[in-house]
């Protein structure tokens, strides 16, 4: 019997394009079905009760929420092909590790960045130049945060590179002069086919970014 | 067979998510130096071991550190096989209770916690009923996932035991601030009933902290916090 996969995804959601990229990576075959986030499919409500979000992985019926918990279950269940994450459990556990503080720091600071203005901005943004240099730091001179293999932190972040554009724009900084390592690690991924076709464009991001900026800086600023 | 100095493990005995990692080590009877950590001061070897977030719990394995409760008890169990096994077997078992783990960290223990610092009694009242629907969804999960059986985990407790199990002593320190009870036989009698087997439990017993050195603990933190923003 076939796998039945459908993934219930946003195009400019970051954690939807994690998601797309482990399923690239893995080269499983599935439905992709965009929803619109101001008026939600009731599959999405059954399928998410708790968060009522995307992603959400829909297994043969059965769902799976919240991306980094999606992109791990994809990586056991397709497990013969491209390992997402290391055998070696002390580097399984520096890969979650740094998974999850991409999680906690990137998506909120980098929002408050393109979403504000003045010191609220000024100081975000001094933020994400602590973190971006902290993750400088972990990935080294390695190829990817993985090392030579593509993985789990990879995943994490490099959705994250789609905002550089709207960040350095919005921030008025240099992300490729002030962190040139890192950029050239996602120019790296960016190569890779299963990145570049999940990703969209830098400046399809920043149209959508700006018009979502209009909606919610009120409440940022 | 570890000899006790290979494994270290920073923490203090009031902190839940020390509390996740002690039950995964004696889960699979590993022997561990425990390093209390001062209140109110931060050990050079822990300041070293978790430079990013200056935190306990930190396991230190040999000389390697792993950090973050969830993640430290996902590597005992991956690290020492041969013992019982913490998370299911199932991928999509792992998933769902990857899941409840992070609600927990992520919802339904940050808005216990906010419970304290209220601002007016129609705050504290919603936010009570938050917390009150939250434990709903957990029960719930709880009837699902245990499919009849003592524990999240089945007959042996595992990652969800942990994760929840690990914060039943704050909810109780939270219940009796707040004159109220989260944990009842009228709506949540499953968790109700897995509590008392959780808190007897071998693995459990012995490092669970009293609810009353708690209270005290909590008094002392208020009391302390209060100083802290009291003007001078």
């Amino acid at each position: 019997m076939a796998d039945e996969v459908i993934l219930l995804d946003f195009w400019p959601s970051p954690f939807g394009m994690r998601v797309r990229i482990a399923l690239a990576e893995k080269g499983i075959e599935y439905e992709g079905r965009e929803e619109d986030l101001s008026n939600k499919s009731p599959l999405l409500l059954k399928m998410n009760p708790v968060y009522k979000q995307i992603p959400v992985l829909i297994h043969n019926g059965k769902p799976i929420s919240e991306s980094l918990i999606i992109v791990q279950y994809i990586d056991e269940v397709w497990s013969h092909k491209s390992p997402l994450l290391p055998s070696d459990p002390y580097q399984r556990a520096n890969a979650r590790f740094w998974a999850e503080y991409i999680d906690k720091k990137i998506y909120s600071t980098g929002k408050l960045v393109w979403g504000t203005t003045g010191e609220v901005q000024e100081k975000a943004k001094n933020e994400l130049r602590d973190s971006f240099k902290l993750l400088e730091g972990e990935l080294g001179d390695k190829k990817y945060f993985g090392g030579d293999r593509f993985g789990l932190v990879d995943v994490a972040l490099i959705p994250f590179y789609s905002w550089f554009y709207t960040l350095e724009t919005t921030g008025n900084f240099s992300i490729t002069e002030e962190f040139p390592r890192l950029v050239a690690w996602a120019k790296r991924c960016m190569q890779k086919e299963s990145v570049s076709k999940s990703i969209p464009d830098q400046y399809k991001i920043y149209d959508f970014l700006l018009e979502l900026k209009k909606k919610i800086q009120p409440q940022l600023q | 067979m570890t000899t006790k100095s290979e494994v270290k493990l920073l923490g203090a005995w009031p902190s839940p998510f020390v509390l996740r990692a002690r039950i995964a080590l004696n889960l699979k009877s590993v022997n561990y130096e425990f390093h209390e950590e001062i209140f109110g001061s931060k050990s050079q070897l822990l300041l070293e071991s978790n430079p990013v977030y200056k935190k306990i719990p930190v396991l230190i394995h040999g000389d390697k550190p792993i950090c973050e409760s969830l993640i430290i008890v996902q590597y005992v169990d991956e690290c020492w096989s041969s013992g019982p096994s913490i998370l299911p077997s199932h991928p999509y078992d792992r998933a769902i209770a990857r899941f409840w783990a992070t609600y927990f960290d992520d919802k339904l223990f940050p808005t216990m916690r906010s419970v304290v610092g209220a601002q007016g009694d129609d705050e504290r009242k919603r936010l009570l009923q938050e917390v009150r629907e939250g434990l709903a969804l957990v029960e719930d999960a709880f009837n699902k996932i245990s499919k009849g059986k003592a524990y999240f985990g089945g007959d042996q407790i595992g990652y969800l035991d942990i994760a929840f199990g690990s914060f039943m002593g704050w909810l109780r320190v939270h219940e009796a601030s707040n004159g109220v009870k989260f944990l009842d036989q009228g709506t949540t009698p499953g968790l109700v009933n897995w509590a008392e087997r959780f808190g007897t439990h071998d693995a459990v017993k012995d490092v669970l902290p009293e609810t009353g050195k708690l209270m005290e603990f909590a008094k002392f933190m208020k009391a302390k916090m209060a100083a802290a923003s009291a003007p001078k």
